[in-house]
């Protein structure tokens, strides 16, 4: 463990201060509550419910389909209004159940068992998290249970936890770090429990000091947990990168994390496995940072699953006059949103809104090889030569020279100083590399 | 709420400031200083030659460039370079045809900012180190009176007779020729003979350390040109001390300060990656020993620059650095 950061990366404005002191509050239900059943990486849940239905808080309106599925429960009580394709935030449509909420409601889901999780299976462990719905709240969705039970031919030595929250603005990882330190423990004792490690590393970025204090604070005597302070450096949060600072190791091009014996999982996810064992409730809401220079009033929010963006930003006074652009998840590698009536779902980490002074302009100048990019690209790429191959439509020599362990983090388009959208040309070589793929094999 | 007009765009969202122009531009500005204390020694000859080029070179980047390319300020850069190359003492309309060689032949033809393989800037003066060896090398005396020309600076175009201006030689070619060593203060503060801005060390040492300040000029490359002559040049002189002159002479002597500073740093024509700039530095700093102390000609900088723009490609394509998690897996093949 030479040193807790990663060479290369960028340092954007981290803007953090907008909310990184404000308690994580509450929102009311909305009127409306949309769940599409896609919300998770793997295959959407299949719809169980018909219009008309009355569900209860907690209820499933889809089942998994599968076990690289999860299923989506009714984040509210109401009655299920419609079925149909509504605006997903990722720009697409996708099937949504939606749900009147019923205002005269409780909201107290049903009388539920909870799973005692010492004298449970590691099977039953993995199918209680399935059932509650949990995913990866750090932004990707990644169904939780599949990270519990690794292939059986790797040797897990080390439950890493991600707390870097690199991307600027965001601060729901960091509010809840401070404000339920004992929930990540518990999550973080369930996991080791289930996965068998006797170690776990909690990396935090320095510039968290209350958060570094709080998880202190609170650490188990009985368990080996780590509390990392890491480089402030995007993006130290993503998954290779952090596994480097914290081992010392570089998952090798193409394979898991799990192939050098480590797996991550993020903060707000083990809050959720958390609630799980603790009340019994599956993944229902979740902390949202809605922020930006564009928005009136920035927050930490808790967040029914379902509410509608709108919704969401009316709450916080709106925006200004000046907003230009909404953007769900951080601005490095968030996605802007053209539809403010699409949902917040299980992945939705944030909400910024960039002021026109703020987004990135149009005019772009010729490549000057300033070499910038090089000095940015955390997985040392040669963005500029290959930014060249993406013009020219060559993506199998793209693909010769690493385009793969491209992770689209962006540094490479944020350091250009002739505004070349690198990043964005990798995402689409990508795509086109993809479809290349599929026809030679069809 | 009113639903406001949004854009939608791939991330990332998020711009660094600094741009290509601000760059250029800086760089431009950051010569200023250089061509001031040029004028305090040579006086309005020096601004006259500086803006003949600079002329030249944006009058061509206008005429040839790509549209609005005037406003990247990659010609400024390049007019002002070349200008600061020249003796003083030059015709005007040598420099002026020195701009528009520099910005036709060295970058236009190429494609424009960025595509270019050479510096512009040297290909202009060597094109006028060919076309017009004697006037390129006639080195007018340093002081006297201001506006005092340096040489026949209206002359008409290919009609200029002998030069009129009291010449002196400049100190590398004192030592070659007549083995006559130049006190390093005078070199170090500018007082001797030489290009426009081929005088004051500490004033383009200052300038190029502002511009490394502000991330605009890769500090690498000066430096391992720096370390290479300084070695180079003190290994020459103790095999043979009455040819060569010593290491701080050559580090302080003609164009190289404003060579390693200003050209060898020029982002298109020189490597990317750090390790390429130090290979591309310690090249050219042996390369301009070698010239001057073997060659035929006093100074070397420019060919020396030149030539290792000729080996960027390649430099980059060896120094890439390894793909992050590809190492291991070469250990298990």
């Amino acid at each position: 463990m030479a040193f807790f950061g990663f060479q290369h990366g960028v340092h954007p404005p981290e803007e953090k201060g907008l909310t990184s002191g404000l308690p994580i509050r509450r929102m009311p239900y909305p009127d409306e509550i949309i769940l599409p059943l896609r919300q998770h990486a793997g295959k959407p849940a299949t719809l169980c419910v018909k219009v008309g239905d009355y569900v209860e808080r907690g209820d499933p309106v889809g089942h998994a389909d599968g076990y690289m599925s999860v299923p989506i429960h009714a984040s509210a009580a109401g009655t299920v209004s419609a079925i149909d394709l509504w605006p997903h935030p990722d720009g697409s449509y996708a099937q949504a159940v939606h749900i009147k909420v019923d205002k005269y409601a409780l909201q107290a889901a049903r009388p539920r068992l909870v799973p005692q999780w010492e004298g449970l299976s590691t099977e039953q462990v993995v199918k209680a998290v399935q059932n509650a719905g949990v995913v990866g709240l750090g932004g990707a969705a990644f169904p939780t249970h599949v990270k519990l039970a690794p292939p059986k031919d790797y040797a897990v030595h080390t439950l890493i936890i991600n707390g870097a929250e690199c991307e600027p603005y965001l601060t729901s990882d960091h509010r809840t770090m401070v404000e339920y330190p004992e929930r990540v423990h518990f999550g973080c004792r369930v996991m080791m429990h289930t996965l068998g490690v006797a170690k776990a590393v909690i990396g935090v970025e320095k510039n968290k000091p209350d958060a570094i204090e709080a998880l202190e604070r609170t650490k188990p005597k009985d368990l080996d947990i780590t509390i990392l302070p890491m480089t402030v450096k995007y993006p130290q949060g993503a998954e290779k990168m952090l596994i480097h600072a914290v081992t010392g190791v570089e998952v090798p091009s193409g394979k898991l994390p799990v192939s050098v014996g480590v797996v991550v999982q993020n903060v707000g996810s083990l809050a959720a496995i958390a609630e799980v064992f603790d009340t019994g409730l599956p993944l229902l809401e979740r902390i949202v940072t809605v922020t930006g220079h564009g928005l009136k009033r920035p927050a930490n929010l808790i967040v029914p699953v379902g509410t509608k963006m709108k919704d969401l930003l009316a709450y916080c006074d709106g925006v200004t006059p000046d907003a230009a652009e909404v953007i769900i998840g951080g601005p490095m590698m968030g996605q802007s949103l053209a539809n403010l009536d699409a949902p917040v779902i299980k992945g939705t980490t944030g909400v910024v809104v960039l002021t026109t002074d703020q987004v990135r302009g149009e005019q772009v100048y010729p490549c000057i090889h300033c070499g910038r990019c090089l000095e940015a690209c955390p997985v040392f790429l040669n963005p500029s030569w290959l930014g060249d191959l993406a013009r020219i439509k060559r993506y199998d020599e793209m693909a010769e020279n690493h385009l793969a362990d491209c992770m689209l983090c962006g540094s490479c388009s944020y350091v250009c100083p002739s505004n070349i959208p690198l990043s964005q040309l990798f995402q689409a070589s990508k795509v086109a590399l993809r479809r290349q793929q599929q026809a030679g094999a069809a | 709420m009113s639903a406001p007009n949004l854009i939608v765009a791939a991330a990332p969202h998020l711009k660094d400031r600094d741009t290509t122009p601000r760059i250029m531009w800086t760089v431009a500005a950051s010569l200023v200083p250089v061509l001031l204390t040029s004028m305090f020694f040579f006086g309005v000859s020096a601004f006259l030659v500086v803006l003949a080029a600079t002329f030249g070179a944006l009058l061509t980047e206008k005429w040839l460039g790509r549209p609005r390319s005037l406003r990247d300020g990659s010609a400024m850069i390049t007019g002002l370079l070349l200008g600061l190359s020249l003796p003083p003492g030059i015709p005007m309309w040598m420099a002026f045809l020195g701009g528009f060689f520099g910005i036709a032949f060295g970058k236009a033809i190429w494609g424009g900012l960025g595509q270019n393989g050479f510096n512009p800037a040297l290909i202009g003066r060597a094109f006028l180190q060919t076309a017009f060896p004697v006037a390129i090398t006639t080195w007018p005396k340093a002081g006297g009176d201001f506006f005092a020309l340096k040489g026949d600076l209206f002359a008409f175009p290919f009609m200029s007779a002998a030069p009129h201006a009291v010449t002196s030689a400049t100190p590398l070619g004192l030592f070659k020729f007549e083995k006559q060593l130049t006190p390093i203060v005078d070199l170090v503060l500018g007082t001797t003979g030489g290009s426009t801005g081929e005088t004051s060390a500490v004033v383009i040492l200052l300038c190029g350390a502002f511009l490394a300040w502000k991330g605009y000029l890769n500090w690498r490359s000066p430096v391992s040109i720096f370390v290479s002559v300084f070695v180079v040049g003190y290994l020459l002189h103790f095999i043979n001390p009455g040819r060569a002159p010593d290491g701080f002479f050559q580090l302080f002597s003609g164009g190289l300060m404003l060579g390693a500073v200003y050209m060898a740093t020029d982002m298109v024509t020189v490597p990317t990656t750090n390790k390429g700039r130090w290979i591309f530095g310690s090249a050219v700093g042996a390369l301009v020993v070698i010239i001057r102390v073997y060659g035929g000609l006093p100074e070397g900088v420019m060919y020396a620059i030149l030539i290792m723009n000729a080996f960027t490609p390649l430099i980059n394509r060896v120094t890439h650095p390894t793909v992050f998690g590809t190492v291991k897996l070469k250990e298990a093949k």
